[in-house]
């Protein structure tokens, strides 16, 4: 099966959060990323268990100011972990069929 | 015990210990000052929300305690933005505390709606919109909890109006929010670092504000004299150090002394203690200190290796982290390297033109240090007496320097001060301050004159932006566009026109008595000096160029015109 970055040249991460659920958790991570002009490729985001926390998966390119950019996400309030998986993670190669044009 | 959201408010701020706010009232945080009625806290009434921000930053910064200001929703936060950012770039505990319109209109367009969070996101540490009035008893210890604790910062709680009103039974306090005990490291990184320390022939300290924050300045200078650590400071980091020490060097970067950025070129160690590696620092980061190893200490894990790799990065409270290394620390021989920083220092001092005139930017700042009470607290604006208060006013302890140094605000001075002399009623403040950053935010010389603070405001005067003209003239082919300001208000005149006391050197007979007279006076007084156009602050690095291509400066050209 083909993977989401499979047609792109620049190198990806999956990034996993689990954060407070609550409306401004998502401009905070987004903002974190946009601020520093770091593209994020994919976003997705759903509350776990009793909807008090949520797990956010990130699509980011690995470039060498990712290991900072974890770094800034653990100073975040309300970031409680950040986990780094490979490329070909099955959260984002499950979606494909959403995406296509 | 039935209490509306505002009464809640103001019943945490008493229980943190708060006895002053600063802050403007509007219509979305009237319920708020209702409360504040019968408080026992004092408000300052500012003149501006900006003004507001950083009456709570001098507070801040020259006590160490986090403080608090309010401001309305609309013009009233997107006024204040400025100071949280701030209070952001130089990790200052402040919380403000912002009106909004009630919930139901969120989203509307309402009368002075704005995203206040949306706003303070990027500025803050971290930002609240409170949704229920309960949150707020969680809320506000713990936003006293984040500014304080670990790097500290502002923190942003924005109240719809509604929720001030809205009343709740309380039957139990929450415990108020305060510092959390700071980390250190692990004994095996601290003993690494040692050995380092331990190794080196030329070794230097690089220290910045966070000695201030972690209280750290004895240890650091302890350490410094029992191993013969040559000692270089940021801006945010003046007085940690005493400014006649033998072992401290001034300021590095941008507009150090030529000696300090040469010898930070020669020494094979940096220990660099509560610092960030800001680009006026450096210079060009590639070719700082490129013959060092860098052992980098900072209790922000995101500041090691960001913008230089450390060999030994040490991430924990640099106080503790140095108190730990201090008795492994050995005391090694290093008279070559003394001697050689000693070489370098007779050959390229700081120079400072004009030193025994009162009128000329050295000698005013001299002047004023050797008229100052000896505990004065000293606020600048920013721009040239910025640099040249920071190169030769003789700095002795912490917190003894209040200055915008990250985000490098002009207007911050005279707020600042007024917080600072609310902070310590007795202590007289100096505000050192250009005629272009005064007028950034003048009118706060109502608010002084209404709080009596004892605060001297030193206007050098040279109708410019002289940071800016002295960059054109450098770097721009000496085309001043746009620095120049043709309309000269009469600074002791506008002072008087408020109620402040207000002196011109340019016109007293004997400037230094007038001086003299001007800061025993007490009470707000404002002294007015004309300074040429044409002075420059050297040496400088230009920017984007490695600190050892200074401009200016050099030991056998006079650079005084």
């Amino acid at each position: 099966m083909s993977t989401p970055v499979a047609n792109h040249t620049k190198p990806r991460t999956v990034l996993e959060l689990e954060v407070n659920n609550h409306p401004g958790v998502m401009s905070h991570v987004c903002g974190l990323f946009s601020r520093r002009a770091f593209n994020v490729e994919g976003i997705l985001c759903m509350p776990i268990g009793d909807g008090r926390r949520s797990r956010i998966y990130l699509l980011v390119n690995e470039d060498e100011r990712l290991q900072n950019m974890v770094k800034q996400l653990y100073k975040l309030e309300d970031v409680l972990e950040v986990a780094q998986h490979d490329p070909d993670h099955r959260v984002f190669a499950q979606l494909e069929e959403y995406f296509r044009e | 015990m039935q209490l509306s959201g505002a009464e809640i408010i103001v019943k945490l701020l008493e229980r943190q210990g708060v006895t002053q706010v600063s802050g403007i009232p509007g219509g979305a945080n009237l319920p708020l000052y209702d409360a504040l009625k019968t408080s026992s806290i004092r408000h300052i009434l500012a003149r501006h929300e900006q003004g507001a921000g950083f009456i709570a930053q001098g507070m801040a910064r020259a006590s160490g305690r986090t403080s608090v200001c309010f401001a309305t929703s609309g013009p009233g936060v997107t006024n204040l933005l400025t100071a949280i950012a701030d209070a952001r770039l130089d990790s200052i505990p402040i919380i403000a505390i912002t009106g909004q319109v009630p919930l139901s209109m969120i989203g509307t367009d309402a009368f002075q709606e704005i995203d206040t969070y949306g706003l303070t996101l990027p500025v803050t540490k971290h930002n609240y919109l409170v949704r229920s009035v309960e949150e707020l008893l969680t809320v506000i210890p713990k936003a006293f909890q984040l500014a304080a604790s670990g790097r500290p910062g502002p923190v942003a709680i924005d109240v719809p109006k509604d929720l001030q009103f809205k009343k709740i039974e309380v039957t139990e306090w929450p415990e108020p929010g305060g510092r959390l005990p700071a980390k250190g490291a692990d004994d095996a990184v601290i003993d690494q670092m040692v050995d380092i320390i331990n190794q080196s022939k030329r070794p230097m300290f690089y220290i910045g504000g966070g000695i201030i924050h972690a209280g750290a300045a004895e240890t650091v200078r302890r350490i410094a004299e029992k191993a013969s650590i040559p000692t270089t400071s940021t801006l945010m980091g003046l007085g940690a150090i005493p400014s006649n020490h033998p072992l401290f060097m001034g300021m590095l970067g941008m507009h150090a002394a030529r000696y300090t950025n040469m010898a930070l070129d020669e020494c094979d160690l940096l220990i660099a203690a509560g610092v960030r590696f800001d680009d006026r620092a450096t210079g060009k980061v590639a070719q700082f200190c490129s013959h060092a190893r860098i052992i980098h200490i900072d209790i922000d894990p995101s500041e090691l290796g960001k913008i230089k790799m450390p060999f030994v990065g040490v991430e924990g409270d640099v106080g503790k982290v140095l108190a730990a290394a201090e008795d492994r620390i050995k005391a090694v021989d290093r008279s070559e390297w003394l001697n050689r920083i000693c070489e370098l220092k007779t050959a390229h001092p700081l120079l400072m033109p004009g030193a025994d005139d009162p009128m000329s930017p050295y000698g005013l700042v001299l002047q004023a240090a050797a008229t100052a009470e000896p505990d004065a607290i000293i606020t600048t604006d920013v721009g040239q007496h910025q640099m040249w208060v920071a190169q030769s006013f003789p700095f002795s302890y912490p917190r003894q320097l209040l200055t915008s140094g990250g985000l490098g605000t002009m207007g911050f001075g005279l707020p600042a001060a007024i917080g600072a002399g609310l902070a310590y009623p007795n202590r007289q403040i100096i505000c050192f301050t250009g005629d272009g950053s005064l007028l950034m935010n003048i009118q706060e010389l109502a608010t002084a004159v209404e709080e009596g603070v004892n605060i001297k405001v030193v206007v050098m005067n040279n109708s410019h932006l002289g940071l800016v003209r002295q960059q054109q003239e450098l770097f721009y082919g000496a085309r001043f566009s746009a620095s120049r300001f043709h309309a000269e208000p009469d600074f002791a005149a506008v002072a008087r026109g408020f109620g402040v006391e207000a002196v011109d050197l340019g016109t007293a007979s004997n400037p230094r008595s007038a001086l003299k007279k001007a800061f025993e006076f007490r009470g707000p007084c404002l002294i007015n000096v004309p300074i040429p156009a044409e002075e420059k602050v050297f040496p400088m690095v230009p920017p984007g160029a490695a600190n050892r291509d200074m401009i200016g400066g050099e030991n056998h050209v006079d650079t005084r015109r």
